[in-house]
């Protein structure tokens, strides 16, 4: 399997790379880490005529906490930066819950966390967790910056809400409100296989009083799921089994899965469940802090 | 040599252009003219004769195609040879020198960590990557950093012996 012909440029800046999206008029592709779109470019999924490689503009490849307490994530940074980083495993629970198990091990060494946002693939995990934190975008296009919400970037099975001569250049991930908590769980038949089901949680949390909850699933439904309306049920709220039941049940009520070779899809909502109420209640055993 | 891909495709290139690509391979700057669309692994195998990096899956799944590009660890079946343009790439063929094996490739002939050996070359090169970022793995460590290689053959114990062999072999000799 080899991809059909392109062209292929490395530019060296954002601007020069906008510039060739913009000449490409939809025909242009940005390729980043590349493992999700060079296997799709061998599948002949896809077919740009022109490659934008970014790997060569410096500048990208961060991820760092300002002193605000917000997390921003530049376009290169490799899923192997956040589940190696000490930061992160101790400021950025969802994430580094999430980080080990994207895909396996040799994909995180190249694969990038915004590529995979953008990828909007409806199993993919970082999508869901970004959903769930609440997070937004940063992308420029020829008319300079603008955010997107993640809630509105999603559209639909590897479809996002970038113009084809916008770059998402920066995922930004706000500052907790109290103390950040949450996880990730995800049921797969095998490392780097789809996810059977996926449960991204964020809690904001001061003492055991959840200030903002976030929820997100992948891999039940025809695109990212968005939860969050029935995780802010627990806002204002101890962490109670009554409580946890209670959002775990509407979360599951919200899944879309279907029946296939994973499960079927009375299965899968059950796992998703299970998830949701396996997660908060590692939350609530947690001391306060 | 030209766009490699003209051996394979029946047509010819319709005038997109090649590019000169120089990469390290195994410490030697090669420089090369490629089709944009070339993988890395063919490159390695079917342009510079490195035919030790195989090609399994050929769909990101089994990783026997893995090599280091800038001591990271790549598919290289997913990842475009001119993006090795001006990067170090490390194949199995540069682990051992002409008189002396790698501590890894030791291993894996002491603890028996191969049996049809096709795995194998990605095996090593996903264990050299876990073994320099991290010298004293548990069992546990190395099942995890390597459960992007598939094997067929060995149900994977006696590859997980091969990499402690390895790791305590590479601690005493940096003593």
């Amino acid at each position: 399997m080899y991809p059909s012909r392109f062209k292929y440029e490395s530019p060296t800046s954002v601007e020069a790379a906008i510039a060739l999206l913009d000449a490409g008029k939809g025909d242009a592709k940005i390729l980043a880490g590349g493992q999700s779109l060079v296997p799709m470019l061998k599948l002949r999924f896809a077919f740009p005529d022109q490659i934008v490689d970014i790997n060569n503009i410096a500048g990208l490849n961060y991820h760092r906490f300002d002193a605000d307490g917000s997390l921003h994530i530049g376009a290169l940074c490799r899923h192997e930066d956040l589940e190696f980083s000490a930061e992160i495993t101790k400021r950025q629970p969802t994430i580094a819950a999430a980080a080990p198990l994207v895909a396996d091990p040799i994909v995180r060494a190249r694969g990038t966390f915004v590529g995979s946002v953008c990828h909007a693939d409806p199993q993919g995990d970082w999508a869901a967790t970004m959903i769930a934190l609440g997070g937004h975008l940063v992308v420029q296009g020829p008319k300079g910056k603008r955010t997107i919400e993640m809630k509105d970037f999603v559209l639909g099975p590897y479809a996002n809400s970038l113009n084809y001569n916008e770059i998402a250049i920066e995922a930004v991930i706000p500052a907790p409100q109290g103390v950040a908590r949450g996880g990730y769980l995800k049921l797969e038949r095998r490392v780097g296989d789809f996810a059977t089901a996926s449960v991204a949680v964020s809690l904001d949390m001061s003492g055991d009083t959840v200030l903002r909850a976030g929820i997100a699933l992948a891999g039940v439904g025809g695109k990212t799921i968005d939860a969050n309306a029935e995780a802010s049920g627990l806002v204002g709220q101890k962490l109670t089994e009554a409580n946890i039941d209670k959002v775990a049940a509407a979360v599951a009520a919200k899944a879309e899965p279907r029946t296939d070779h994973r499960g079927s899809s009375d299965y899968k909502r059950q796992i998703i469940k299970t998830f949701v109420k396996r997660i908060l209640i590692a939350q609530a055993s947690q001391k306060a802090a | 040599m030209s766009s490699l891909y003209e051996e394979i495709a029946p047509t010819p290139s319709d005038g997109t252009p090649v590019r000169r690509i120089t990469v390290n391979v195994n410490g030697t700057d090669r420089t090369l003219d490629v089709e944009p669309r070339l993988l890395l692994a063919d490159l390695l195998r079917q342009g510079l004769d490195l035919t030790g990096t195989h090609k399994g899956c050929d769909t990101s799944n089994c990783g026997a195609c893995t090599v280091l590009v800038g001591g990271r660890p790549a598919k290289s079946c997913t990842m475009l040879a001119v993006q090795a343009d001006g990067k170090e790439v490390q194949t199995v063929e540069g682990l051992a020198t002409p008189s002396e094996l790698h501590p890894i490739q030791e291993g894996f002939k002491q603890e028996h960590g191969l049996q049809c050996g096709f795995c194998t070359p990605g095996m090593m090169m996903a264990a050299k990557a876990l073994l320099e970022r991290n010298p004293d793995p548990t069992e546990d460590e190395i099942r995890w950093a390597l459960s992007g290689n598939l094997c067929r053959c060995t149900g994977y114990q006696n590859i997980v012996k091969s990499v402690i062999w390895a790791a305590k072999k590479m601690r005493a000799e940096s003593n």
